[in-house]
């Protein structure tokens, strides 16, 4: 169903959007693809996941504890890896970039194990499987439904469901959404925000009004970092399943998006991400799940060939 | 105030700027002239901070300050305009002059000197919401300079501010320098223009190929007979 497939490629795309937006800060201020940050958001998830199960915190509590080590361990990233190497070539920092990337597999792998584990069922609470919305058609009628399906009408056997919304889909929706109105305000309307895109548009001149670049960059990577943590738990609770790998595909869908928006554009890699979050659900529903990976891939190489500088690129993003 | 002593600069092998004195004095005009590729922008870079030197001393007011990082720099009273002006292009005009402030916190003194700035330069208050690239070259030379004022500097580094702009508008720059100058922030400033630069300095400068060649008073040099026939074009 149509709408269906709509609200499931808004959830993964929201997700994919936290995600890019990672990158694109990172490569807007840097000029570097920061391949371990995938991993960031597998690490975000697994902290969680410990959180819960080890500390036993709330959801909310884990998630927010989640977000604010990761914002920690992308500044501890920053600082021991990629600082050493501003001057050197890039080449070096992209190099150092995937040897981090595996580094932190192989770490999550020592500390929690390479099988797949389920997130800690018991700390989820219970409503965020129950359905927060639906629309269902019975014998010709149109039924919208706030909360469960009632029974008497879930009992009909000429149902059909047009379209159903789960609360935890609410919840990752919302999340995400107060997450990137978040991050613009910070970004547009603080003293720091403003140095980050002073950093990213002349580092040179902005050393030159008394910005600290290295500070204002550790700051980048523990917001990209912090919304990389949030996407893992969030996706972590969806598909109820972590692994240490898992970082890596969502990781290149991510890029995908951000690349797609135009890289360096905030708002270019949230819309990048939303397109392929629902190119991802749609072309599962209606071409092939098979598929469903090569269309983000498809779709990424079409803008790069047709428009290099990306959906909200300007020539200014490509420059930098 | 600013004393420097055997200045040396290179970019990888090329040694840019050879062993300078440079000595200005509190409240002055000094002007450093010199053909393309002397070495002036490298010098005002490594006061800066942007640049480390090789050899030699820079010293504040008797503090060193070779080493230190640009933006200690600018929170210890120097400021550069640099060559090319170098606004933040997507930033809006109040956006580029809080940024010049970004190193102070006394919320007072910095309303006050933006409220200077916008009376240096009026079409700049005019323009306060748009991008600092859509200004004109003229426009984004005033907010150059208003954005370095922002910091309330004792000592403003100025490269080249008359690049590219008509005569008309390079006078009106030239005064405002002179009522900056006499509000008592020291000025350093380097031009290509010598004939102007003289004129409003006190002190001049003449390097030649990273090497200070000629040192003094500014209304002598405009009268010596090798600036004359290098620089002034007679
Ligand atoms: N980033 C750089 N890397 C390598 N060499 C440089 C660099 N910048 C300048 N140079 C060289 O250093 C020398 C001095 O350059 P500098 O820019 O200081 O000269 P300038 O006097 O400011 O010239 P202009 O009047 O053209 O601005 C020149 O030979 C120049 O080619
Ligand atoms: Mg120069």
């Amino acid at each position: 169903m149509f709408p269906q497939q709509l609200i499931n490629g808004l959830t993964l795309g929201s997700v994919y959007a936290l995600v890019a937006v990672g990158y694109t800060m990172v490569y807007g201020i840097i000029q570097l693809i920061n391949f371990a940050h995938g991993e960031i958001y597998m690490i975000g998830a697994y902290l969680a996941f410990t959180a819960i199960a080890v500390l036993h915190l709330p959801f909310p509590a884990a998630l927010l504890l989640s977000m604010a080590s990761c914002a920690l361990l992308g500044v501890a990233i920053d600082f021991v890896a990629y600082r050493p190497l501003r001057k050197a070539p890039r080449l070096a920092a992209l190099i150092t970039a995937i040897g981090m990337s595996l580094f932190l597999q192989n770490i999550a792998q020592a500390i929690w194990g390479a099988n797949t584990r389920p997130f800690p069922f018991e700390a989820i609470p219970k409503f965020f499987y129950a359905s927060a919305f639906s629309l269902v058609q019975v014998g010709g009628a149109t039924v919208a439904t706030v909360g469960e399906i009632p029974t008497e009408v879930a009992a009909r056997p000429d149902l059909t469901i047009v379209l159903q919304i789960s609360w935890l889909q609410v919840v990752i929706l919302t999340v995400s959404l107060l997450l990137m109105v978040g991050l613009h305000l910070i970004v547009h309307r603080t003293r720091i925000g403003t140095a980050m895109r002073a950093c990213a548009q002349d580092q040179m001149m902005a050393s030159l009004v008394g910005i600290n670049v290295n500070r204002v960059i550790g700051f980048t990577f523990a917001l990209g970092s912090a919304l990389g943590a949030a996407a893992g738990v969030l996706v972590g609770v969806y598909y109820n399943a972590i692994f240490p790998t898992m970082g890596y595909r969502v990781g290149v869908v991510a890029f995908a998006a951000a690349v797609l928006g135009g890289i360096g554009n905030v708002v270019g890699a949230i819309l990048g991400g939303l397109i392929l979050g629902l190119a991802e659900a749609l072309g599962a529903a209606y071409i092939s799940s098979e598929y469903r990976y090569a269309i983000a891939y498809a779709i990424m190489i079409l803008v790069i060939v047709f428009k290099p500088s990306g959906l909200m690129g300007s020539p200014a993003a490509e420059r930098t | 105030m600013l004393e420097l002593r055997g200045v040396t600069t290179a970019y990888g092998l090329l040694e840019a700027v050879k062993g300078v004195d440079i000595s200005i004095r509190d409240g002055e005009i000094a002007c450093l002239i010199g053909a393309n590729g002397a070495g002036k922008s490298t010098t005002l870079l490594t006061i800066a901070g942007v640049l480390r030197p090789l050899r030699g001393t820079i010293a504040l007011e008797g503090h060193r300050i070779d080493g230190l990082s640009a933006d200690n720099i600018v929170q210890r009273g120097v400021s550069l305009v640099p060559e090319g002006r170098r606004i933040f292009p997507d930033l809006t005009v109040a956006e580029n002059l809080s940024l010049g402030a970004y190193a102070r916190r006394d919320r007072a003194a910095i309303a006050n000197d933006l409220e200077w700035v916008f009376g240096l330069f009026p079409h700049l208050a005019e323009r306060k919401g748009q991008k600092g690239g859509t200004l004109s070259g003229g426009e984004q030379q005033m907010l150059a300079i208003g954005r370095a004022l922002m910091a309330h500097p004792r000592l403003l580094l100025l490269d080249e501010p008359s690049l590219g702009l008509a005569p008309r508008i390079v006078e009106q720059i030239f005064e405002i320098l002179v009522e900056i100058n006499r509000r008592g922030t020291t000025l350093f400033l380097v031009e290509q223009n010598a004939h102007l630069a003289l004129t409003v300095a006190q002190t001049g400068y003449v390097m030649e190929t990273g090497r200070i060649v000629l040192h003094d008073r500014a209304d002598r040099l405009i009268k010596h007979p090798q600036v004359r026939s290098a620089y002034l074009g007679e």
